[in-house]
């Protein structure tokens, strides 16, 4: 059973506000939500709903106006810039929908690079590099450049990067936004079986058909969570009330 | 849905019982559309009176077997030739309850599609597990065929799960950008009475006081 574990991302009272004044934009309004071990969360909402500020909330890439971020049970309030660069490099893995690797780099060192700038000698970052790309099926691909694999490898490699060196928490933005839908498809059973091995996934996607891969799917409006369809309410979660 | 012709289908490929009929129909729309017996027989009854099947004696273990005749065989390419209807749309409960949830007053629209949305996301949840049990039992399978059958009645289930996901993302899209103009054009006329009021010598001007987001 997963109910006892610990949640690797915990959102309290989420509160994010834009600007001020007369500009000022409530991006989000005191949102809870909660991913926990070997589950896939998906974020559903239109354009401007606050989806993406969650997802860089929750990657600490943006500080909440109020309430509190926790990742793997630290508040990322608590952090200084350093600590906080830190975390981001070995608990949290990204995925964007352009997959954002570095050209000149090979495969093997886009993956293994989040591990060499945690100050991992280079041998063992090369190999848990390849043993991320062995996961998503790219052992063989290891070597070539971005420019000579196609969206839906690089994509796979981009998901090798976010997942290597062990961490537990995979965000992912869009990440089948630029690929066919079979492509897609095959990101989505990655991620969810990254999620079945332990990890907590969390997929902003406005593709209804994507999301249904996610244990839950919570629905954002102006801010706020109107609903959630699956298991388990965030706010069932965050008050323990939930049983399982 | 028409049992008639799916049951015919399968006997134009050989001779079934009644039983084996029902099995190897849901076997390969993995029990979407359950049948139960009496369907099958009564079904079986009426092809045999339109000639279009005619009992082939028993197996061994005395079951009555039927096969189709060779108008029934025509039937069967027949149906396959010609598209299903799409003159007259079946009628969709969902369509109908949104039609009259915007026209009868003191409906809370959004919250009937977002309930709708929050269920059919649910089932899309459902078909997309039964989809991946089925994609990892087509890989080592022993009937592929029909597991390939299920797995693409799943699919159909999918795509038309999604559509209404996104028929309902429409529909809520919609109805905020006439709910937006009909603001607006209340404010431009309320400005406009305004600005000819203000012309009158010492009226001031008010200005409005609601702001409207979006």
């Amino acid at each position: 059973m997963i109910t006892d574990s610990q949640p690797v991302l915990r959102l309290d009272g989420v509160t994010r506000i834009h600007g001020e004044g007369a500009g000022e934009v409530h991006a989000l309004r005191g949102i809870g939500f909660v991913a926990r071990p070997g589950e896939l969360v998906a974020v559903m909402g239109p354009s401007g709903s606050g989806k993406s500020t969650l997802l860089a909330l929750a990657g600490g890439l943006d500080t909440p106006t109020s309430g509190t971020v926790t990742v793997e049970g630290v508040e990322l309030g608590s952090l200084n810039a350093k600590e906080r660069a830190r975390l981001r490099r070995t608990s949290i893995g990204y995925v964007f929908q352009d997959f954002n690797l570095i050209p000149a780099l090979t495969a093997a060192e886009n993956v293994a690079l989040p591990v060499e700038l945690d100050g991992v000698r280079t041998a063992t970052a090369r190999k848990a590099a390849r043993a991320a790309l062995a996961e998503v099926g790219l052992e063989d691909l290891a070597d070539r450049f971005p420019d000579e694999m196609s969206g839906g490898q690089q994509q796979r490699v981009a998901i090798a990067r976010a997942v290597v060196g062990n961490r537990r928490l995979i965000l992912a933005d869009e990440p089948t936004g630029a690929l066919d839908s079979h492509t897609g498809e095959e990101v989505l059973r990655l991620l969810r079986a990254r999620c079945d091995a332990g990890a907590a996934g969390v997929l902003v996607t406005h593709e209804a058909r994507h999301a249904a891969w996610a244990d839950r799917v919570v629905f954002l409006r102006d801010g706020v969570v109107i609903d959630e369809s699956g298991a388990d309410a965030a706010d069932d979660l965050l008050s323990g009330k939930h049983v399982g | 849905m028409s049992i008639k012709h799916g049951l015919l289908a399968l006997l134009d490929a050989g001779p079934m019982y009644g039983y084996q009929l029902r099995a190897e129909f849901e076997s390969r729309t993995g029990a979407t559309w359950p049948l139960n017996v009496g369907q099958v027989y009564t079904t079986l009854a009426r092809l045999e009176r339109d000639d279009l099947i005619a009992s082939a004696g028993t197996d061994d273990e005395g079951h009555v077997m039927y096969a189709v005749t060779e108008s029934g065989s025509a039937e069967v390419a027949a149906w396959f030739a010609s598209p299903v209807a799409r003159n007259q749309p079946p009628r969709d409960e969902l369509a109908i309850k949104l039609a009259l949830a915007v026209t009868v007053p003191g409906v809370d629209v959004p919250a009937v599609i977002q309930a709708q949305r929050t269920a059919t996301i649910g089932a899309l949840q459902d078909y997309t597990r039964l989809k991946r049990t089925a994609t990892e039992r087509l890989e080592d399978s022993d009937d592929p065929r029909a597991d390939l059958a299920w797995s693409l009645v799943l699919d159909s289930l999918i795509f038309a799960a999604e559509a209404e996901v996104r028929w309902l993302d429409h529909c809520e899209a919609r109805l905020a950008r006439v709910a937006s103009t009909r603001t607006a054009a209340a404010q431009a006329a309320a400005s406009q009475a305004a600005a000819s009021q203000a012309s009158e010598p010492p009226a001031p001007v008010p200005t409005p006081s609601r702001k409207v987001r979006r």
